[in-house]
C-alpha cells in the first residue's frame, strides 16, 4: 500500500490543489451517504469539472490499483456511495450541465451531476418533464439515479429510471470510454442501457446520459382516502388495480408517518386515520374525469372513513408535500431510523403490513410505513436510538426479518434504493449461486481489477479479491 | 462439432442445458417468424423451443404473468384479453406464430410502444441457459425490483446470442376499453412530418402515431368509452384539415394489419431502423428514391422498411446516415445492418455470458 503523499502526486497532474480534498475536515462530509450508520474515511476526494478529468482519474486509478467510488449527492439510503478504505471518492456534483434539450425529439442530454428536478425544470417551458421522481429529487443526481435505477411515486404507470434512459456514455473501470443506446426510443442489439442502469457504480462512471422526456399530463385528479387500519388501505390498492384503473401514483402512509408529516408540513391529513391512501389519476382532461368517477366508486366500496378530492393545484401540492417530506418528518420522531425498501406482490400487501406490525411489537421498535403501494414497494422506517446500546443491532435484525418476508412472499429485497452495502448479505436469498456467478462475471469484464465501488451489491466472495496496489 | 442443420426440440430445461454444453454452436428459435434471425448457418444446432410452452403463473390482480419462452404470444394474449388486460407493447407477428422468447430476443415492439413503452419496459424476470450451460435467473416477478444487475433487460434484443431464454415474467396493463383512430392526409411528406412533430409536443395522450409516406398520419386514441368522443373531437380540432375517424372493427383490423406487416410484399426483406423524428427526413429521402415501401412508427422513432433489393445497398445507405438496422424477414446471415454503436460494450457482455462463443454463429 502506497502512502497518501505519493498518491496525491498522481492526482495533482489532473486537478488543481483546491479540487483535491484530503484534510480530515474536508473529508468528513463524504464519509457516509444517507445511510449514516456506516462511515469510512476515503484517502482523498476529487472534484472533477469535466468528463476528461473523470476519464483521466479512472485511468489513473486503474494503473495504480486504487479503488474509487463515484458520488452524486450522497443521498443513497443503502450505503451505495460509502467510500472504500484506502480509495478515493470522485464527486460529480460539478459535472452538472444540461448539454442539450430538444423538445421535438423529447430528449435531454445531461451530465451525471445534474439534479433530477433540474431536468424537469429545464423541460417545463416546453410542456415536458422527466418522469422518475424520487422523493429526494431536488437533491439527488441523474448519475446516482442511473446507478441505482431509482424510482418514485409514478413507477406503476411510468416505470423506473431504466425506462427513461435512452443512451449513455461511460468510462468503464479499466478506462475504456464506451457509448451505447442512442436518442431513439428503439434500438438494435442487446439492451445495453438496460444492464448499465442499476449497476450501482460497479461497471464504471456514467459521463453523459440521454433522457427521455414526456409531455406533462394535461390534468391530475388526486384522491385521499382514510382507513381504520393499514391492512384495509392495502386491500383497497388491490381493488383499484383489479378494477382496471391505471393510476399515475398510489401511495400509503400509516398513522405514525401521518402524524410526523402533519407536524412537519401541515398537509391537512385526516387526524384520526390509521392509514391514508393517496391515488392520483392523470392524463387528458376528459379521460381523467371519467377515470375519477370510476375510481371513486371503487374507493367508496373499500370501506374508507373519509374520502377527499383535491379541489385545486394548491391542495394537490399540499398532499404531495406531506408525502414527499415524510422520511425527513419521521426523522423528527426519533434520533435515528433505518429505511427499508422491500417489494411484495400487490395482492400480499395486507399480509405484509400485518406481519410488519407484528414484528414491530415483537422487537419493541416503532415502525412507520410510507410507501409506493401501487408497486407493492414498502418503505418501513424503523425508528431507533443509536445511543442506546444494542438498539441499532435490534433495528437491523428487524429490517432483516422484513426483507426475508418480502422474498418469502415472492417479492424483492429492494424496489429502488439498491443493494449497496446494506443489503448485500441478502442478495443470495433472492438469487442462486449460478445467478450471482453470471453477475460477477459481468462485473469482472467491465472491471477486471475490481476497483469500481468494491464491496457493494455482492456479498464478499469466497476467495478474497485483491484490491489496492 | 454440431451436425450441419441439426434441429433439436427439447422439452425440459435440463435438455436445453445438455444441448448447450454438448454442441459447438447453438441457435435458439421460437416461432421462426423472423427467419432472417432464426435460420442457422452450417454447423449450428437449431434449438427449437416450441415444446417449452405454456403459462406458468397469472394473477390478474398482480398485473404480471410468467410463461415458458416458447409460448406463442397469441396464447398469452387470449388469456389476458379474458381478464381485460394486454401486453401494451404490441408484439409483432402474433398471428404468424411469434413466441415470447423470440419477441424478447429480437427486441421488437409494435405501434403502441409510443404510449406505453417497448418490450424492454415490460420484461420483469427471466430464466435462461447461458453459454456455459448454467440456468440463470435475473429480475423477479414483482413490478418493481432493483436487486442485482438487470439481466431481463439485457436479453431484450440479444438475438439468441447471450443465452437461451426458457422462462419470462412480464408486466401487463389493463386494456383500454375503446379506441378511435384518426387518419390525417397531407399533400407531402414534409407536412406530415411537421404534423407528427406537433403531435409529439402536444400533450395529447396518444396510443400510437404512425406516418405512412407520402402523407398519411395515423393517430390512435384509447381509453374509456365515456370520454373517447370528447377526446376525438378535441384532437380533430387540433389537427385541422381533412381528418377521417375510424372506429370499431375497421379500426381494430387496421392495426392488426400493421402488427402483422401485411403491407410487406412477398419476397421483400423487412428491416427495422431505429431513428429519431429529426433524422427521419434524410432517411425518407433515400428510401423513397430507392423505391422501398416504408412505414414510420412510434412517433418517428422506428422506421419499418420493406426492401426489394440487395440488402448490401440498404446497409451502405444506413452506414452513410449513421443508422443501424435489424433485418427481421429476409435471408439469413448477418441480421444487423448499418452502423451500430454499442459494439465495444456488447463484446464485454458477450464474453461474460457466452465465454466459449456457443451462440456466435448463425
Ligand atoms: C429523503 C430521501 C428520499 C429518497 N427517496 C427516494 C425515492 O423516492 N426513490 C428512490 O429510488 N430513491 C430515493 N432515495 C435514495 C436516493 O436519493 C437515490 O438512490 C438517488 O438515486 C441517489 O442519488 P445521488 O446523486 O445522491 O447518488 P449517490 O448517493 O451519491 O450515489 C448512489 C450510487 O450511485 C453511484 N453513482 C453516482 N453517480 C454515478 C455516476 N455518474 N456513474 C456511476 N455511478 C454513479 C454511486 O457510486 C453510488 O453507488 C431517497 C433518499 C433520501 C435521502
Ligand atoms: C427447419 C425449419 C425451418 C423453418 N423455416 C421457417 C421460415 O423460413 N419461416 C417461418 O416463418 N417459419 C419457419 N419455420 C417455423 C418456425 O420454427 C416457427 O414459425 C417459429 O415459431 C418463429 O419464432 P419467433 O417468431 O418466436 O422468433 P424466431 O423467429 O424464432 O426468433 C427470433 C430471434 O430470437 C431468437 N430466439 C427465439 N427464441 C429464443 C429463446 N427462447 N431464447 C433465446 N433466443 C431466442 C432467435 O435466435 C432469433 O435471433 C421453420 C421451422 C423449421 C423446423
Amino acid at each position: 500500500m502506497r502512502r497518501a503523499q505519493d498518491l496525491l502526486e498522481g492526482l495533482r497532474s489532473i486537478y488543481p490543489r483546491e479540487r483535491i480534498l484530503t484534510a480530515p475536515a474536508e473529508l468528513a462530509p463524504y464519509e457516509s451517504d444517507a445511510l449514516t450508520g456506516f462511515r469510512v474515511r476515503p484517502r482523498a476526494v476529487v472534484l472533477p469539472e469535466t468528463q476528461d478529468e473523470v476519464i483521466a482519474t479512472v485511468r489513473w486509478c486503474f494503473r495504480e490499483g486504487v479503488p474509487f467510488v463515484a458520488r452524486g449527492s450522497g443521498t443513497s439510503l443503502s450505503g451505495g456511495s460509502l467510500p472504500v478504505e484506502g480509495g478515493i471518492v470522485i464527486a460529480l456534483n460539478r459535472l452538472n450541465r444540461i448539454l442539450r434539450l430538444d423538445p421535438e425529439e423529447r430528449i435531454a442530454v445531461v451530465e451525471p451531476g445534474v439534479p433530477n428536478l433540474e431536468v424537469s425544470r429545464a423541460a417545463a417551458p416546453y410542456g415536458l418533464y422527466y418522469a422518475p421522481d424520487p422523493s429526494s429529487q431536488a437533491v439527488c443526481t441523474i448519475g446516482g439515479n442511473v446507478a441505482f435505477n431509482s424510482g418514485g411515486a409514478h413507477c406503476l404507470k411510468y416505470g423506473m429510471t431504466a425506462n427513461h434512459v435512452l443512451g449513455i456514455k461511460a468510462v468503464l473501470a479499466d478506462g475504456e470510454v464506451v457509448r451505447f443506446g442512442g436518442e431513439s426510443l428503439e434500438g438494435v442489439g442487446p439492451d445495453l442501457v438496460g444492464i448499465f442502469v442499476g449497476s450501482e457504480g460497479l461497471f464504471g462512471i456514467a459521463l453523459e446520459i440521454t433522457l427521455r422526456l414526456l409531455p406533462r399530463p394535461e390534468a391530475y385528479r388526486t384522491v385521499l382516502a382514510a382507513y381504520r387500519s393499514l391492512e384495509q388501505a392495502g386491500e383497497a390498492v388491490a381493488r383499484v388495480v383489479a378494477s382496471g384503473v391505471l393510476p399515475g401514483a398510489m401511495e400509503i402512509m400509516d398513522r405514525l408517518s401521518l402524524e410526523a408529516a402533519e407536524a412537519a408540513v401541515g398537509a391537512g391529513y385526516p387526524r384520526d386515520a390509521a392509514a391514508v391512501l393517496i391515488v392520483e389519476v392523470e392524463g387528458e382532461e376528459p379521460e381523467v374525469e371519467a377515470e375519477l368517477t370510476h375510481l371513486l366508486e371503487v374507493i367508496r366500496s373499500s370501506g374508507p372513513t373519509e374520502v377527499r378530492i383535491a379541489k385545486d393545484e394548491g391542495e394537490r401540492q399540499r398532499i404531495w408535500k406531506g408525502r414527499k417530506g415524510a422520511f425527513s418528518a419521521v426523522g423528527r420522531l426519533s434520533p435515528d431510523y433505518l429505511v427499508q425498501d422491500g417489494v411484495v406482490p400487490r395482492t400480499r400487501l395486507g399480509q405484509a403490513l400485518r406481519e410488519i406490525e407484528r414484528l414491530s411489537a415483537a422487537y419493541g421498535l416503532r415502525v412507520a410505513n410510507v410507501f409506493h403501494a401501487g408497486d407493492g414497494n414498502l418503505h418501513p422506517l424503523i425508528l431507533y436510538d443509536g445511543r442506546k446500546p444494542g438498539e441499532l443491532e435490534r433495528a437491523e435484525a428487524l429490517a432483516g426479518e422484513i426483507l426475508r418476508m418480502c422474498v418469502r412472499l415472492g417479492g424483492s429485497i429492494t424496489g429502488e434504493h439498491g443493494v449497496g452495502v446494506e443489503k448485500r448479505k441478502f442478495l443470495p436469498e433472492m438469487f442462486a449461486e449460478a445467478d450471482l456467478a453470471v453477475m460477477r462475471r459481468l462485473r469482472r469484464v467491465m472491471d477486471p481489477r475490481g476497483l469500481a465501488n468494491p464491496g457493494k451489491m455482492f456479498p464478499p466472495e469466497p476467495v478474497a479479491a485483491t484490491v489496492g496496489a | 462439432m454440431s451436425p450441419v442443420g441439426e434441429l433439436v426440440r427439447p422439452s425440459t430445461v435440463t435438455e436445453v442445458q445438455e444441448i448447450v454444453r454438448e454442441r459447438r454452436f447453438v441457435l435458439p428459435r421460437g416461432g421462426g417468424t423472423k427467419p432472417a434471425l432464426s435460420t442457422p448457418a452450417s454447423e449450428t444446432t437449431v434449438l427449437d423451443l416450441s415444446r417449452l410452452s405454456g403459462v406458468l403463473e397469472y394473477d390478474p390482480a398482480e398485473f404480471t404473468f410468467t410463461a415458458w419462452a416458447g409460448t406463442p404470444v397469441r396464447e398469452v394474449e387470449d388469456l389476458l384479453t379474458r381478464h381485460g388486460q394486454f401486453l401494451p407493447f404490441d408484439p409483432p407477428f402474433r398471428d404468424a406464430g411469434a413466441t415470447l422468447g423470440g419477441t424478447v430476443a429480437s427486441g421488437l415492439s409494435g405501434p403502441r410502444r409510443y404510449r406505453y413503452g417497448g418490450v424492454r419496459d415490460f420484461v420483469l424476470g427471466v430464466r435462461f441457459v447461458d453459454g456455459t450451460g448454467a440456468v440463470v435467473r435475473g429480475g423477479g416477478k414483482v413490478v418493481k425490483n432493483a436487486a442485482g444487475f438487470d439481466l431481463p433487460k439485457l436479453m431484450v434484443g440479444s438475438l439468441g446470442q447471450l443465452g437461451v431464454l426458457v422462462e419470462l415474467t412480464f408486466k401487463v396493463f389493463p386494456a383500454p376499453r375503446a379506441h378511435a383512430t384518426l387518419r390525417v392526409t397531407y399533400a407531402r411528406v414534409e407536412e406530415a412530418l411537421r404534423g407528427l412533430l406537433r403531435l409529439n409536443t402536444s400533450g395529447f395522450d396518444l396510443e400510437a402515431v404512425d406516418l405512412e409516406p407520402p402523407g398519411i398520419l395515423w393517430v390512435r386514441l384509447g381509453g374509456r368509452e365515456e370520454s373517447l368522443e370528447a377526446r376525438t373531437r378535441r384532437l380533430v380540432a387540433f389537427l385541422g384539415g381533412p381528418v377521417e375517424v375510424l372506429r370499431g372493427e375497421e379500426e381494430r383490423a387496421l392495426w392488426e394489419g400493421v402488427r402483422e406487416f401485411s403491407w410487406v410484399p412477398a419476397g421483400h426483406a423487412l428491416v427495422k431502423v431505429p431513428v429519431t423524428p429529426r433524422r427521419l427526413a434524410g432517411l425518407e429521402e433515400r428510401l423513397a428514391r430507392a423505391g422501398a415501401l416504408r412505414r414510420y412508427s412510434v412517433g418517428g422513432n422506428c422506421a419499418w422498411v420493406a426492401w426489394p433489393l440487395d440488402l448490401a445497398l440498404l446497409h451502405r445507405t444506413l452506414v452513410e446516415l449513421g443508422l443501424a438496422g435489424l433485418c427481421v424477414l429476409g435471408p439469413p446471415g448477418r441480421p444487423v445492418l448499418g452502423e451500430w454503436g454499442g459494439e465495444a460494450f456488447a463484446r464485454r457482455v458477450r464474453q461474460a455470458l457466452d465465454p466459449q462463443g456457443k451462440f456466435g454463429v448463425r
